[in-house]
């Protein structure tokens, strides 16, 4: 059964993807590798896993200021996510997204979107978002 | 929302004052929409984190605004570059790299930035005050800036930080504004004797632990019976920043909007209260390795995470001097500081007890942040949570927490040594 779910875009645009879906706050700094999308933070839940062309969820970023950085690049390396979307408002990742949407025209969306809602998105479900913060989740299952 | 403009700032957005100003005053009008922000404030000081990593798009953003002709227009320190600017090409590193990291510093001097390329901007040019808004960089100079001078500056990401300095206007938003700051978690310390908190390895692991749990909310801590040096400060701060998004902390009697329990929470109850106890600390210690590590061969010391000060630099040289012993061989001991505290290290005929040891030292950068470890460099040992928690996935490696003294011993030996582990 599929479900909308109605996020605020920071930064709007159109995507979609297959959800990742963390429970732990995540620095992209120290927390993603920029050149390949994979999750390099050991102690983070999602340790390993690779978030290029997925759409990541996370509860919310965390440590250093340098996540915008690595969000950039891995946007110039087309290895970002298709989509981040948080429950609380990340500035420094939304500054990486704003910057590169002026250095290369070119960025991805950045979406926030409620604890309730947040907890009816499972790991594999397919997302499809549009530039309003509309949220079409197709579950993985059923 | 739109954003209620001055008549500079519809200069700036206009490009009256170039190309560089306008794109920046872009970026900074497209936060203050995303924050949901009506309102800029000016600024009095930036720290530029963005010259920190070398990336292409780094390198990319900064030329563009240097070659717009962007010039700041408020006092801009610098953070770390990667780059030992001095000393890399005896560190082998490849010219490529090393090129970049050259156009990537001087993208911002070009910008009229202050070259102090460290993360301790605070400890080696003059600092700001109390009250006074600024826009700075870097998570430790971040939390060191608000908590223990009581200047204000929101978590600024790098690139914003440069955006703020050629405008000299930000959102009106988060720790800039008097409210916000007041205490959400309370942390009590308790049965804790005066000798605990004169162990340095005390901060950073109360640093790590208060970020665990207070996450991005602002922290008192109440009961520090002791008056802690700015080094320890910084290890708090850097370790907070790390394991949290702490932007702030008070310490009750210490810092400046700390006073009293009442001022540091603006008379308001705290959100959460949590008694910390010498066995959690002892827990969070351990939390910072990851790996118990004892009698192991050691790879690599890495000390200066945030970048040494002149004290840190005299305290090395005092325990060195009454050390028998050398560095072995096959450990590679880092030592990261800034040309600041360098210098006055090596008028104060530091350096040379440093050098008899064995250290490497690395001057303008940050062993995380330039390609100067060697490979099948597996375990690390470190006095500075801030490092013990990202050395792993920056480095690929393992990691020991422990005091600057065992740190010295574990390289003597050449393997992991730690006093208070069997």
């Amino acid at each position: 059964m599929t479900l909308f779910i109605k996020g605020r875009a920071l930064i709007p645009g159109n995507a979609e993807g297959e959800a990742v879906v963390s429970h732990e706050p995540l620095s992209f700094w120290g927390g993603i590798n920029p050149y390949t999308g994979e999750i390099t933070d050991r102690r983070h839940d999602h340790f390993g896993i690779n978030v290029a062309g997925k759409v990541f969820l996370f509860p919310k970023g965390r440590g250093s200021s340098t996540g915008s950085a690595v969000l950039l690049e891995s946007i110039r390396n087309g290895v970002a996510p298709a989509a981040i979307i948080n429950m609380k408002e990340d500035p420094i990742l939304a500054l990486g997204a704003i910057i590169s949407d002026e250095l290369y025209l070119k960025t991805i969306p950045v979406l926030v979107i409620s604890e309730e809602d947040f907890s009816k998105i499972m790991e594999g479900d397919w997302l499809k978002i549009d530039p309003e913060g509309m949220i079409l989740v197709t579950p993985a299952s059923g | 929302m739109s954003v209620i403009l001055t008549d500079l700032d519809q200069k700036l957005i206009s490009g009256d004052f170039g190309e560089a100003s306008k794109m920046a005053m872009r970026i900074v009008l497209r936060m203050a929409e995303v924050l949901g922000v009506s309102e800029l404030i000016d600024i009095q000081s930036a720290h530029i984190d963005g010259c920190g990593l070398m990336t292409d798009s780094a390198l990319e953003f900064a030329e563009k605004l240097a070659g717009l002709g962007g010039q700041v227009v408020v006092p801009t320190t610098t953070n770390m570059i990667p780059l030992d600017l001095q000393n890399w090409r005896k560190q082998g590193i490849p010219e490529e790299f090393a090129f970049k990291a050259i156009r990537l510093s001087n993208a911002y001097l070009k910008m009229g930035c202050i070259p102090t390329w460290t993360c301790t901007p605070y400890q080696v040019y003059p600092p700001p005050r109390l009250h006074q808004q600024i826009a700075w960089g870097e998570s430790n100079a971040i939390v060191y800036a608000n908590s223990i001078l009581g200047a204000r500056t929101e978590r600024y990401a790098d690139f914003f930080d440069i955006c703020a300095a050629l405008t000299g206007r930000v959102p009106r938003y988060g720790m800039h504004l008097h409210e916000n700051r007041r205490g959400q978690v309370l942390f009590q310390l308790v049965g804790f004797d005066s000798k605990a908190f004169d162990d340095d390895t005390f901060y950073p692991a109360l640093g790590f632990l208060i970020g665990k749990i207070a996450r991005d909310r602002v922290v008192v801590i109440d009961g520090l019976a002791y008056h802690p040096s700015s080094d320890q400060l910084k290890a708090l701060g850097a370790a907070a920043a790390s394991t949290g998004a702490v932007a702030l902390f008070h310490i009750v009697g210490i810092t400046p909007e700390a006073p009293t329990l009442q001022a540091a929470m603006q008379d308001l109850p705290p959100e959460e209260i949590v008694k910390v106890t010498p066995a959690d600390l002892s827990l969070a210690k351990k939390g910072l390795s990851t790996i118990n590590a004892n009698g192991r061969k050691l790879d690599a010391v890495i000390l200066g995470c945030p970048h040494f000060s002149i004290a840190e630099f005299g305290k090395l040289a005092r325990f060195l001097e009454g050390f028998q012993g050398k560095c072995h061989p096959d450990v590679q001991f880092y030592v990261m500081t800034n040309q600041v505290s360098y210098a006055l290290a090596g008028r104060s005929g530091f350096l040379e007890v440093l050098q008899d040891f064995g250290v490497r030292l690395t001057i303008d950068t940050c062993v995380l942040n330039t390609p100067v470890t060697l490979p099948n460099t597996r375990l690390v040992m470190t006095n500075s949570g801030k490092d013990a928690y990202y050395a792993p996935s920056e480095l690929g490696v393992e990691v020991v927490f422990a005091s600057l003294e065992d740190c010295v011993r574990s390289a003597a030996a050449g393997v992991v040594m730690k006093e208070d582990e069997g």
